[in-house]
């Protein structure tokens, strides 16, 4: 019992060492094609996801890495139909619900195959760490990263709470496309 | 073998090299500079004058013949009261080249800062970490962006609105003008002026974050015919490629990330978050001052920005080996 | 004039009129002691011993901010380097300047107040002495969080001024930024404290006879720089504030899209920055006016000059910080308002200046390695603030601001005006703190290895930045031509950096071996050299009465003293404020262990805010609690 708190307080600083490194310069340079994660199904539900186990973590518990899917999660113009999380033409971010699965690797394969109705694939458009970025970063609206690692307000007008102050909610898989997304049937 | 420069031996004459050279603030190639070159010899000569004669003064008061006293109370009124007036002369002096260098630098300042008109006028637009240029024109089609360069005809004055995109940066470029800073929701401004033709290079000037040293501008200063010239074929977009390789160059652009963020006016590629590489390959370096343009660095470029600009927004792009050479010979095309 | 007794009282206590000569010191030192042991050490409210501490603290962190300046000159002796890359250089560049800034160059010049002023104006203890055992621990935590911070690679890394938007959450993710402005509510905290103990010890706890006008020169600056805390620390206190609750609560402070403004926190850092300065270098003119006084054997010249000068040099700094806006794009006419204050402030330093040099003409100066430091203050420190006065030329800084022009020039008025006098003054007072004397042979050896070392590192930094070198890069193209210059820098921080590592050998050698000093080696004339070296718990045997400016020249057989103190609790004499006149007794406190609780109590609250705002209002009845334990009233009798 001794022992705990030193070690408690060695886990709590190592953890700030990977949360605050700025990793600028990914893994080897490496052919595309090689994905961390597969192709899936497009059926709704969270399908096929084999991915190498701790990649998620390793971009959702890293500010850095956070705060740069923020800034391309406006670069690339996920605002255009998801809004600020709140959703637009395509569904909510900042909510429970998840059609196509809320987990990290999910939200990796929606970006990177596109998913019907709209959202387009980016896999060969978007660099795949930069995809790990905006999936670490859409992960945080729903706060399933750690708080201090969440990013903060921007220097904008502000639409809704950052990130670090949006309240926790688990993930659930389902939910609907709202029907601005839907293509005619 | 660079850490044995001779040079480092021998101060003065780095004291004789210091006064001039790229980006030096000391070789003004224009009228704001010459103007703050010769506002700084004159401070500097005064101040060196001052400094000189407190020394001495110290040098003269250890060196004198002190006064025999074995009691350190016993003083002696009398040159306590040359004292009292020596000081009060020295002090009356300090005022008198305090005030004088004050009105001096008045003076200077509202020459410097007074406006006037300006035939050409420019927005430039610091972003992490790079320039982007706007020509402003009334015309809204003669109106053009470019990135990291700027072309001025000599002998014009010429105004620089300074805006941010992100964080705080300053805008200097020595050899024509003080700097300014660039704050996110303002706009400054700043008159440069060169004097004569040649190439000038400049650098932001306030820490702006991992690649604040890395954040360089260069401003070439033409003949009026030709930045005319210059500006006519900045103007026009890029023109399409004709040999095979370059292509085949424009097409790996066109279907890899690079269209997500820049943009080449007259393809598709219509970014708007990194520099305009319209006409990249007549500018004289890349990523914002770090490297000299030409193939072989646009290509080290691509392959590993991170390597280079550790930080930049530049991501790595993962090509194929074939495809970077005729991507950079596209690049380099684009005149 | 020889022994004036307080009013004597009808009670049982034991005066020192009742006990011997020879029994007083023991039963004073019995009295005012420090108990031994860990809980004894952390509860000790001895201004000697406080003092201690923080110097030793204060050149601890001087030593870490020095590895951090030597870091950067090996990365930047070479153009394209890449030992450092520029995440870490950051970080190295941020923690050089706070830590020299807020962790040695404010707080050592307090430390060094701690253990002087209170021998100096000839009283017990300082006034206060439990906030200044909780002042000290605060900053020793404030400054080991965020070095620890730094190791774990949470280092700030935004610069010491931190400016928004890129310190502000957007541009600076993570908790970096949040250790750094934490740091700074610590040391303020501390910075605050130890400044209020300081002007109450100069106003009300002066030796009888030491009127306004018999205050040392010494006292008068760290009185002045007392006041220069207390109205210039809250604006940085106010501003790191608003910078964390814009990263951490979402408000808008300095966001200019609702509303806020990025200037508003330049000018609210540097409404501190630039009293800062003057926080830093107004010790350095206590050291001076001590050191020269005493080895030019003669009191220093021009006096009331000095102390108005002072004054003046407190008013003045708090109209300029603008100048370092200069290129912030401010109106024109506004900006000449501080060019002419920024040049207005040469006056008063330059009567200084010029007083002391009168000081040494009329003198029979005596070349002791204090001396030494002194003439070495004036090489550098007029040449740093002559560089000063283009600075504060709007049309120049347009050029030189945010170049190297500018790191050299702060260099040289900041070790030229305060280390210089600071090297000097530990060589002065050595043989106070410790009894013994420091070694003059290697005192002169560090020394001119210190002057050449420094001159030899920092004046190419004046040609670099002419030449365009900006300040803060982490390294800079081969074909700019600055290379040779930064070499040279490097080789000068080389010399300069092994004149420390003599020093501190110098220091360590000497208090094993140095040789045995007496109560006043110097003959210097102020009244800490009146009492034994080191200083017994009690300071002086009995309080001096004070007949002239310079008390121990002016009384060369014995001091004339006061008597009617208790011997067996501790009681200090309080005068009053302009003439100190006699005036009550009062109790000080006794040791307690609460201060040091009290600040880890508040630490917990300040470190805990990085990461929630809740840690604010759960710690706040945590702190609450632990201070009223602290001034839980215990029956004392009332002071008389």
């Amino acid at each position: 019992m001794k022992r705990l708190p030193p070690i408690a307080a060695a886990l709590v600083f190592l953890s700030a060492c990977e949360r605050e490194d700025r990793e600028f310069r990914p893994s080897p340079v490496a052919g595309e094609g090689d994905a961390a994660i597969a192709l899936s199904s497009i059926a709704p539900g969270p399908g096929g996801t084999e991915m190498r186990a701790d990649t998620g973590k390793a971009y959702e518990e890293n500010a850095y890495h956070l705060s740069e899917g923020k800034r391309l999660f406006t670069w690339f113009n996920c605002k255009g139909c998801h809004a600020n999380g709140g959703g637009g033409s395509g569904p909510a971010l900042m909510d429970d619900r998840w059609i196509y699965g809320g987990e990290f690797q999910n939200i990796v394969q929606s970006i990177g195959e596109g998913r019907p109705n709209g959202m387009p694939s980016f896999r060969g458009k978007i660099p795949d760490e930069l995809i790990m970025q905006i999936a670490g970063y859409v992960r945080s609206m729903g706060r399933h990263v750690p708080m201090d690692a969440a990013p903060g307000r921007n220097d904008d007008l502000m639409p809704r709470p950052s990130e670090h102050r949006l309240p926790s909610s688990p993930a659930v898989t389902g939910g609907t496309v709202p029907p601005s997304g839907q293509a005619p049937q | 073998m660079r850490c044995c420069r001779p040079a480092l031996l021998t101060p003065p004459l780095l004291l004789l090299t210091a006064c001039s050279g790229w980006q030096s603030s000391l070789d003004p190639q224009g009228p704001q500079a010459d103007l703050l070159a010769g506002l700084f010899w004159v401070f500097t000569a005064v101040l060196s004058a001052v400094w000189l004669l407190t020394m001495t003064a110290l040098v003269v008061a250890l060196l004198r013949r002190h006064p025999a006293r074995t009691e350190p109370l016993e003083l002696n009124t009398r040159p306590e009261r040359g004292m009292a007036r020596t000081v009060g002369a020295a002090a009356a002096l300090t005022l008198v080249v305090v005030v004088a260098l004050t009105v001096v630098s008045y003076g200077a300042q509202r020459a410097l800062f007074s406006g006037g008109e300006a035939p050409l006028t420019l927005k430039v637009k610091g972003h992490q970490w790079w320039w982007e240029v706007t020509y402003e024109d009334p015309g809204p089609s003669r109106q053009f962006t470019t990135a990291n360069e700027i072309h001025v005809p000599v002998g014009q004055p010429v105004h620089v609105k300074l805006e941010s995109a992100d964080v705080i940066h300053s805008f200097w470029v020595p050899n024509l003008a003080g700097k300014m800073d660039a704050i996110p929701g303002r706009e400054n401004r700043l008159v440069i002026q060169a004097s004569k033709e040649g190439v000038f290079r400049g650098q932001c000037t306030e820490f702006c974050g991992w690649q604040h040293a890395h954040m360089a501008i260069t401003v070439v200063a033409h003949s009026l015919e030709d930045f005319e010239r210059w500006r006519e074929s900045q103007i026009s977009a890029a023109e399409p490629p004709d040999d095979p390789v370059r292509k085949r160059g424009m097409q790996i652009f066109l279907s890899r990330p690079c269209v997500m963020c820049h943009q080449i006016r007259g393809t598709p590629a219509a970014g708007k978050v990194a520099p305009d590489l319209t006409h990249i390959g007549s500018r004289l370096h890349i990523a914002a001052g770090t490297l000299p343009n030409g193939r072989g660095n646009l290509a080290a470029w691509i392959v590993d920005p991170q390597g280079i600009k550790p930080g930049a927004h530049m991501p790595l792009i993962k090509l194929n080996a074939e495809e970077v050479e005729p991507l950079a010979r596209y690049l380099e095309g684009l005149k | 004039m020889s022994e004036t007794a307080l009013r004597p009282h009808e009670n049982k206590e034991t005066l020192d009129t009742d006990v011997t000569d020879g029994e007083l010191p023991a039963r004073l030192a019995a009295t005012w002691g420090t108990a031994g042991g860990l809980i004894g050490a952390l509860s000790t409210v001895d201004h000697k011993l406080i003092g201690r501490r923080y110097i030793v603290t204060g050149f601890f962190f001087l030593v870490l901010g020095g590895l951090a300046a030597v870091a950067m000159r090996l990365q930047l002796a070479r153009p394209e380097n890449s030992l450092i890359g520029p995440d870490l250089y950051n970080q190295i560049f941020t923690m050089h300047g706070t830590t020299m800034m807020f962790l040695f160059g404010v707080p050592i010049g307090e430390a060094i107040a701690v253990y002087l002023v209170p021998l100096m104006v000839g009283t017990r203890n300082i006034a206060f002495p439990r906030l200044n055992a909780f002042s000290y621990y605060v900053y020793l935590f404030g400054g080991l969080m965020i070095w620890i911070a730094f190791a774990l690679n949470v280092g700030a890394d935004n610069g010491w001024f931190s400016y928004v938007p890129l310190a502000g959450p957007e541009f600076s993710p993570g908790k970096r930024a949040d250790f750094w402005a934490q740091m700074v509510t610590f040391t303020e905290v501390a910075a605050l404290a130890v400044a209020v103990e300081i002007v109450v010890t100069v106003l009300k706890l002066r030796a009888p006879g030491m009127t306004l006008d018999r205050i040392p020169l010494f006292v008068w600056a760290m009185f002045v720089n007392a006041f220069l805390i207390i109205f210039a620390m809250p604006a940085v206190m106010l501003a790191s504030s608003l910078l964390i609750l814009d990263r951490l609560l979402d408000t808008h402070f300095f966001n200019q899209a609702e509303g806020g403004d990025p200037l508003l926190w330049q000018h609210l850092f540097w409404f501190f920055g630039h009293p800062e300065v003057y926080i830093i270098f107004l010790p350095g003119t206590a050291f001076v006016s001590a050191i020269i006084a005493t080895f030019a054997r003669r009191p220093v010249f021009g006096y009331p000059a000095i102390v108005l000068s002072l004054i003046a040099t407190g008013f003045l700094s708090f109209g300029l910080w603008v100048h370092h806006m200069f290129t912030t794009g401010l109106p024109q006419l506004g900006a000449t308002f501080f060019t002419a204050s920024s040049m207005m402030i040469a006056i008063p330093t330059g009567i200084q200046i010029f007083c002391w040099i009168a000081t040494l003409w009329d003198g029979r100066p005596v070349y002791r390695t204090p001396l030494l430091f002194v003439l070495g203050f004036f090489f550098i420190f007029v040449a740093g603030g002559l560089s000063g006065i283009m600075l504060a030329s709007v049309p120049i800084d347009t050029q030189v601001h945010d170049t190297y022009f500018v790191v050299a020039h702060f260099h040289y008025v900041l070790i030229g005006g305060a280390v210089f006098p600071l090297l000097g003054a530990i060589y002065y007072w050595f043989p106070k703190f410790t009894g013994r004397m420091m070694s003059e042979r290697l005192g002169r050896w560090h020394f001119w290895l210190a002057i050449i070392g420094f001159n030899v590192a920092f004046f190419p930094m004046h040609l670099a930045g002419l030449r365009g070198m900006p300040r803060r890069v982490y390294t800079y193209p081969a074909e700019m031509g600055w290379d040779g210059l930064n070499l040279v820098s490097t080789l000068g921080a080389t010399l300069f950096v092994a004149s420390f590592l003599l020093f501190l050998f110098n220091v360590a050698a000497s208090l094993r071996d140095g040789e045995i000093a007496g109560d006043n080696p110097w003959d210097a004339s102020s009244l800490e050299w009146a009492t034994a070296s080191p200083p017994p718990p009690h300071n002086f045997d009995r309080i001096p009465f004070v007949t002239s400016r310079e008390p121990l020249w002016a009384e060369r057989q014995a001091l004339p003293v006061v008597s009617g103190l208790a011997v067996d609790k501790r009681e200090v004499v309080i005068t009053t404020a302009t003439r100190a006149l006699p005036d009550l007794k009062e109790s000080s406190p006794d040791p307690t262990i609460w201060p040091f609780v009290s600040a880890i109590a508040v630490g917990a609250v300040f470190i805990g805010s990085i990461f929630t705002p809740w840690a604010v209002a759960w710690g706040a009845p945590l702190a609450a609690f632990v201070i009223i334990a602290w001034f839980w009233p215990k029956s004392i009798e009332e002071d008389k």
